[in-house]
């Protein structure tokens, strides 16, 4: 086997990647449902005992899948997400006023964080609007005889996303289904770590094929595996 | 009281009706993920999932699933020739677009006009809004699969919503385990039932006025 250069000191360990996440951060995480979300580095963030957290992606698991396994252990302050049916800890928390839950619809939800990925300031759309949750506090505007709501972009201190391959600039390439939010929350992160199943030799990725650029990329660790059990399992 | 699964599936089988060859069609959870099994084999529809596919297929064999290929509810699914992968961005772009020519989704109620409340009890239920939001408002038509009344007996068809809207005016078809609605201009009308049923029943059971169709059809299976 051929060792991996790692000529852009971005392939690291999971304990030298913990060292970038702290209590009280805001947090940005990939995966729908739990697929797609990094299992290693959450484990490593229970692990690491993190906690006051500010987390936004689009759901909270299921209570011991994906993200759910540190929303369900109380250690998230708020959450900006588009559904936590699936996680029922999650919504006897929010009930509790233990966890603040701001609810977005979920294609602007991904806009908002494209938006803040792409240094954007907001998005324009019209979903949500005839809601008072969604429309609360939202300034409206007038645009060519359609009124739309201003939704601020998103960005986070860290982003943690999952991919299926990473070469050592840190250019990603997605497993089918288990793309969904990854590519949108890695652009939007200050800083982003990427948990990957295969870190693959410079130039191996075909550049047509990568679905993420290298440079939205800061640390790239190689992923322990999916450690749960799937709902349908 | 739920429905059982030969109602569930009568429901399933009068909304494969509305999908023609070619139609691109996002499901929801429940009744609605039943419709697929009412299509004909020979019939080409792209199913669309919110989590990033368009041309899903059927469940996979036990043992065959992959924890990384599920639908937006989460479960196992497959994907047909010329079936493509994307990110959610693009997922919600190909929604509110209009892209989507048949959305069906399960509701908590429904008003004359075409209100969808189908997302929050408030105080008791409160799961968040997920996707449906978008589906409501932008599906090009929006079929709606419920139970006629809530567990208690009370409509879910009524004059005005009474819990926190999805979408205003944006529900085109309605059907329950007793009928078919369809609301055009704002205006509900009852253009089929079941025949294990009659026209007396449904407005015993509807909590506004409705129109009723002059080739009012009964539905035989």
């Amino acid at each position: 086997m051929v060792e991996l250069q790692n000529p852009f000191k971005k392939i690291t360990s999971l304990d030298v990647a913990l060292e970038q996440l702290h209590d009280g951060m805001t947090i940005m995480f990939g995966g729908f449902g739990g697929v797609g979300s990094p299992p290693t580095l959450i484990e490593g963030m229970i692990a690491k005992n993190l906690t006051d957290l500010t987390l936004i992606g689009n759901d909270t698991g299921f209570p011991q899948i994906g993200i759910g396994k540190i929303v369900s252990q109380g250690r998230v302050r708020k959450i900006i997400a588009s559904h936590i049916g699936s996680n029922p800890i999650a919504g006897r928390l929010m009930n509790e006023g233990r966890l603040e839950v701001e609810f977005s619809p979920q294609g602007t939800l991904v806009e908002r964080i494209r938006a803040g990925g792409m240094g954007l300031g907001a998005i324009l759309s019209d979903v949500g609007i005839d809601n008072e949750i969604v429309s609360a506090g939202k300034k409206r505007i007038e645009l060519n005889g359609r009124t739309y709501l201003v939704e601020p972009a998103l960005t986070a201190q860290v982003s943690i996303v999952y991919a299926k391959k990473a070469d050592p600039y840190g250019n990603l390439i997605y497993d089918k289904s288990a793309r969904n939010t990854n590519p949108l929350v890695a652009m939007a992160g200050n800083f982003t770590i990427a948990e990957v199943e295969e870190i693959v030799p410079l130039g191996s990725l075909s550049p047509e094929e990568i679905v993420t650029p290298g440079v939205f990329v800061d640390m790239i660790i190689l992923s322990s595996g999916v450690n749960w059990k799937w709902a349908w399992e | 009281m739920g429905l059982n699964l030969d109602v569930r599936n009568k429901m399933a089988k009068r909304a494969a009706e509305e999908i023609t060859d070619g139609m691109v069609v996002n499901l929801g959870i429940g009744i609605p993920s039943l419709v697929p099994n009412h299509l004909p084999e020979t019939m080409t529809v792209m199913f669309h999932a919110e989590n990033g596919i368009l041309g899903m297929g059927p469940s996979p064999a036990t043992g065959k699933e992959d924890g990384n290929l599920c639908n937006a509810g989460g479960f196992p699914v497959t994907v047909v020739p010329g079936a493509s992968y994307f990110d959610s961005v693009t997922a919600f772009g190909m929604i509110r677009r209009g892209k989507i020519d048949v959305s069906i989704l399960g509701s908590l109620q429904v008003s004359s006009t075409g209100d969808l409340a189908n997302w929050i009890i408030p105080g008791k239920k409160v799961p968040g809004m997920g996707g449906a939001m978008e589906l409501a408002s932008k599906a090009n038509k929006l079929i709606v699969l419920m139970n006629h009344t809530d567990k208690t007996g009370r409509p879910k068809i009524l004059e005005k919503c009474t819990l926190p809207l999805t979408a205003k005016k944006c529900v085109d078809l309605i059907i329950t385990e007793l009928a078919v609605f369809e609301i055009v201009n704002e205006k509900l009308m009852l253009i089929q039932h079941f025949h294990t049923t009659t026209v007396d029943e449904i407005i015993s059971k509807t909590a506004c006025d409705i129109l009723i169709a002059e080739n009012l059809k009964v539905i035989d299976f």
